[in-house]
C-alpha cells in the first residue's frame, strides 16, 4: 500500500551555457539549440500569486534578473501590443495595475470590478475584458479613458478569457457553472452558453476553433466557432498517475497552429497535442502543479509556471524536453513574453 | 497510453427559450437537544448545514438562469420531538428531492416511506456506518462522509508521519463511543496501535484545574506518540492538548481533526467558496455545511447535464461511472455506485492550518485512491444498489 508515490517532479537541470565538460554531454544537442538563439535580452514575466511580485526571467541566460513588487495576489498578466505597458490582475487589491515594464513603476490602476483573476486584451489594443471571479461578472474596461464600458453577468467564478482572432467574440468560462459564455463584443450581449466539463479554466481561439480546458473534468473541449458545437474532446492519460490528478489548466498554441502545449496541473506534466488529429503526442515532466505557459520570441522555448514548487520550467520545443528549472517567487501563476528591442 | 474521443455534435445550448424546468428541493431537519458542554467558546451555529444549502442554491440558480432551470429550496426544521416522517410526507407532495438532516433512525423512517420510493434523498448529517452498509437504501445518497472515512484519513496521516502508537480517551456519549469504534477500526486498518484506552469520567467543571487533573489522568498511559480523543459533542477534548503527562499531540475530535470541510482549506479555488459562504452566513463553513452544499451542487450538476427534474434520471446520472463534480478539494467528486456515498477527499486540519487532504500520497487503490477512505465495496453489506434497476 505504500509504494513509491506516482507524482514526480523534474529534477533541477544543469545551468544552460555552463557546466561544459562537467558531464553535460547528453544535453549537448539541446544546448546547441539554445546557444544558437541570438543573445537577446528578451524576457518572460511571471506573476507570483503568494509573493505579490513579478519575477523577470532573461530568455538568453535563463536567470531571474529582476523582482518587481505588485499589488496583492497578482495572477493574469498581459502586455499592450507595443509592449510599452504591462497589465496585471492584482486580484486581492481589486484592481488591474498598469506598469511601465522598463522601470517597473505602476503608472495607474484601472477600474476592474472585484477580484479580477484573468483577462484578455482585445485586438483593438484598447479594451481589456476581465473575469471578476468573486462577482460572476465580466467587466470591459477602456484602457485609455480608464472607464468601465460594460459589465456582463456570467456564471459563478468566471476565469478563462479568450478573444476571437477577428475580435468579434469574447468567451468567458465560469468554473462553477461549467460553461463557456460567448459574448458579442459589439453589443456586449451573451449570444450562446455552451456546457463544458467540470471547472473550466482557460480559453483560446484559433481562426475556426475555440479550445476550453476543464480542470476537474480532465479534458480540453474543442468547439467550432461557426456552429458553436462541440467538435472534439481531448483526454489525457499518464502511466502511474491517477486520472483525477490530470487537470488541464493553461495552454498555448504554436503560431502555425500545429501543436498545443497543455499544462496538466498536479500531474506535473505538459501534454503536447497535435492540433489536426487532437491526439496527444507526448508528455513532458515539469515542476509541481503547472499552471500557465509562455513562449520565447522564436517559439523555440516554452516557460511553464509551477505553482507548488515555486519555479519555472524551460522546455525546449523542438526536442520536447525540459531544459532547466528556474526558482521564482511563491506560487507563480501567469506568464507573458516581453521583447526588449 | 493515449486516448482520444471525438464527438461530432453535442450540447450547444443557446439562450433559454423553452418554459422553465422547476427543480424543487427541500431541506428537512430534525433538531437535536444539545447537551451542555464545558466551554461555550464555539457554539454550534443555528443554521449549520442550512447555510451550505443556501449558498449552493445561489450558485446553482445562476447556472439555471442560463438554461431555463428554476431551482427552489424550502427549509423545514422540526423540534426534537416533531413527527419527522409526517413532515417528510408533506414535503414529498411538492418536492421529490430532499436533503435530510437528522439521526439515522429518522433518516430511515423517511427513506422507507412509500411516498419516498420514487424520490431522491440525501443524507447530509449522519456519519453512521450502518447507513452505508446493512441499512443502506436505494433512494438515499450520502454527501456527508461516514465516520470511517474521517478516521481512515487521520490514520493515513499518523502512518505517514510514523506516529504509530496511540492511546485513546473516549467520552461518555453515544456519539463519542461510535467515533471511538471508528478510530479503532481505522487504526487496525492502517497498522496504528492503540496501546491503552481510558473513559473520560470527570463530572466536574475542570476548566480551572486542567493543569492539575489532565496530567494525572494521562500519567498512567504507556508511552505513545499521539493521544486520540473521541469527544464528538466538543465537551472536554479542548482541555487535553498541552495538558498531557507527556508532551504529545492530540488527534481525533480535537487537535489534529479529520473533517469534510474547514475554513482553513484555501487551495483548489476553495477561497472563492469560503468567501461566498462567509459573506452569506457571517461565519466559517463547516463539514455539515459542505455536505448540504455538495448535495445541492450534485442535484444541479445532474439537472444541468440531463435537463430533467426526474429523480430517477438524476440518480442514474449521479451514479454513472463517469460522473465528476468539482468540490474545491482538488479531485473530482463522484458517488460510490454500491452504497451511494459521495467519494471525496477528507481534510486533516488543526485549528489554524490544513495539514493535508487525504488520501495521503502513497496510499493506493485499484479503483480510486479516495476509496482508501471509508467503507470499500467488499466491506459494505449494502445490496440495495445492486438489486434495484
Amino acid at each position: 500500500m505504500t509504494r513509491t508515490p506516482p507524482r514526480r517532479t523534474a529534477p533541477p537541470l544543469p545551468r544552460v551555457g555552463r557546466g561544459w565538460g562537467r558531464g553535460a554531454a547528453p544535453l549537448a544537442a539541446t544546448l546547441a539549440l539554445v546557444l544558437a538563439t541570438p543573445a537577446r535580452t528578451d524576457e518572460i514575466w511571471v506573476t507570483n500569486e503568494k509573493d505579490d511580485t513579478i519575477s523577470v526571467i532573461d530568455t538568453a541566460t535563463l536567470e531571474v534578473t529582476r523582482t518587481i513588487p505588485t499589488g496583492e495576489r497578482p495572477r493574469g498578466i498581459t502586455f499592450s501590443k507595443d509592449f510599452s505597458r504591462v497589465y496585471i490582475c492584482a486580484s486581492d487589491s481589486d484592481t488591474v495595475q498598469v506598469m511601465d515594464p522598463a522601470t517597473g513603476e505602476i503608472l495607474h490602476d484601472l477600474p476592474s470590478g472585484e477580484d479580477p483573476e484573468q483577462f484578455v486584451l482585445h485586438p483593438d489594443d484598447r479594451h481589456l475584458w476581465i473575469a471578476n471571479e468573486d462577482d460572476a461578472v465580466t467587466t470591459v474596461v477602456d484602457v485609455e479613458s480608464r472607464k468601465v464600458v460594460a459589465q456582463i453577468n456570467v456564471g459563478i467564478e468566471p476565469e478563462g478569457m479568450g478573444v476571437s482572432r477577428d475580435g468579434s467574440i469574447v468567451v468567458t468560462t465560469s468554473e462553477t457553472t461549467n460553461m463557456a459564455h460567448w459574448i458579442d463584443t459589439a453589443t456586449h450581449q451573451i449570444i450562446a452558453n455552451t456546457l463544458v466539463d467540470s471547472r473550466p479554466r482557460h480559453a483560446e481561439f484559433t481562426e475556426t476553433e475555440l479550445w476550453v480546458s476543464s480542470e476537474i473534468g480532465g479534458t480540453v473541449t474543442v468547439f467550432d466557432i461557426a456552429t458553436k458545437a462541440e467538435k472534439a474532446k481531448i483526454r489525457f492519460a499518464l502511466p502511474g498517475v491517477n486520472q483525477d490528478l490530470i487537470q488541464p489548466v493553461g495552454f498555448e498554441f504554436t503560431p502555425d497552429l500545429t501543436t498545443a502545449f497543455v499544462a496538466l496541473g498536479p500531474s506535473n506534466h505538459v501534454a503536447v497535442v497535435n492540433m489536426q488529429t487532437y491526439e496527444v503526442e507526448t508528455y513532458i515532466l515539469v515542476g509541481r502543479r503547472v499552471w500557465h505557459l509562455a513562449f520565447n520570441r522564436d517559439h523555440s522555448q516554452l516557460f511553464t509556471t509551477n505553482g507548488v514548487s515555486g519555479d519555472v520550467t524551460v522546455i525546449d520545443v523542438a526536442s520536447r524536453t525540459a531544459l532547466k528549472s528556474i526558482k521564482v517567487g511563491r506560487f507563480p501563476w501567469g506568464a507573458a513574453f516581453r521583447p526588449t528591442e | 497510453m493515449f486516448r482520444l474521443f471525438v464527438t461530432i455534435a453535442s450540447l450547444a445550448v443557446t439562450a433559454p427559450a423553452r418554459a422553465d424546468l422547476p427543480v424543487a428541493i427541500t431541506y428537512l431537519r430534525l433538531e437535536v437537544d444539545r447537551p451542555p458542554v464545558l466551554s461555550n467558546l464555539d457554539p454550534v451555529p443555528e443554521d449549520l448545514g442550512i447555510a451550505g444549502a443556501e449558498i449552493a442554491l445561489a450558485d446553482t440558480r445562476t447556472t439555471g438562469s442560463f438554461l431555463g432551470h428554476d431551482y427552489s429550496l424550502t427549509v423545514v426544521s422540526l423540534p426534537p420531538d416533531g413527527d419527522f416522517a409526517a413532515a417528510a410526507r408533506a414535503a414529498l407532495q411538492t418536492s421529490r428531492l430532499i436533503l435530510l438532516d437528522a439521526d439515522p433512525a429518522a433518516i430511515l423512517s423517511v427513506a422507507d416511506l412509500p411516498e419516498a420510493a420514487s424520490a431522491l434523498l440525501f443524507n447530509v448529517s449522519s456519519g453512521a456506518e450502518s447507513l452505508r452498509s446493512a441499512d443502506c437504501r436505494a433512494n438515499l445518497l450520502h454527501t456527508i462522509p461516514e465516520d470511517a472515512a474521517r478516521t481512515d484519513a487521520l490514520m493515513q496521516v499518523l502512518q505517514r508521519k510514523q506516529w504509530q502508537t496511540t492511546v485513546l480517551v473516549t467520552g461518555p456519549k453515544p456519539a463519542d463511543r461510535a467515533f471511538a469504534e471508528a478510530l479503532r477500526r481505522s487504526a487496525a486498518k492502517f497498522g496504528i496501535a492503540i496501546a491503552a484506552e481510558k473513559e473520560w469520567t470527570f463530572d466536574t467543571d475542570l476548566r480551572d484545574s486542567t493543569m492539575d487533573e489532565v496530567p494525572r489522568f494521562t500519567q498512567d498511559f504507556p508511552d505513545h506518540d499521539v493521544i486520540l480523543v473521541a469527544d464528538e459533542t466538543d465537551d472536554f477534548g479542548r482541555y487535553i492538548e498541552h495538558n498531557g503527562w507527556l508532551p504529545r499531540p492530540v488527534a481525533g475530535s480535537d487537535g489534529l481533526v479529520p473533517t469534510a470541510w474547514s475554513h482553513v482549506i484555501e487551495s483548489w479555488g476553495a477561497v472563492q467558496l469560503q468567501n461566498r459562504f462567509e459573506a452569506h452566513a457571517r461565519r466559517n463553513m463547516r463539514g455539515p455545511d459542505y455536505a448540504a452544499w455538495a448535495a445541492i451542487r450534485a442535484i444541479g450538476e445532474a439537472v444541468t447535464r440531463t435537463s430533467s427534474n426526474d429523480p430517477a434520471t438524476l440518480r442514474a446520472w449521479l451514479l454513472a461511472p463517469d460522473f465528476q463534480m468539482d468540490g474545491f478539494k482538488g479531485r473530482g467528486l463522484s458517488f460510490r455506485a454500491w452504497n451511494g456515498q459521495l467519494r471525496q477527499p477528507i481534510a486533516v486540519v488543526n485549528a489554524r492550518a490544513l495539514v493535508t487532504l487525504a488520501p495521503v500520497e502513497g496510499f493506493l487503490h485499484q479503483r480510486n485512491e479516495m476509496d482508501t477512505l471509508g467503507l470499500d465495496q467488499p466491506e459494505s453489506a449494502c445490496t440495495a444498489f445492486t438489486e434495484s434497476p
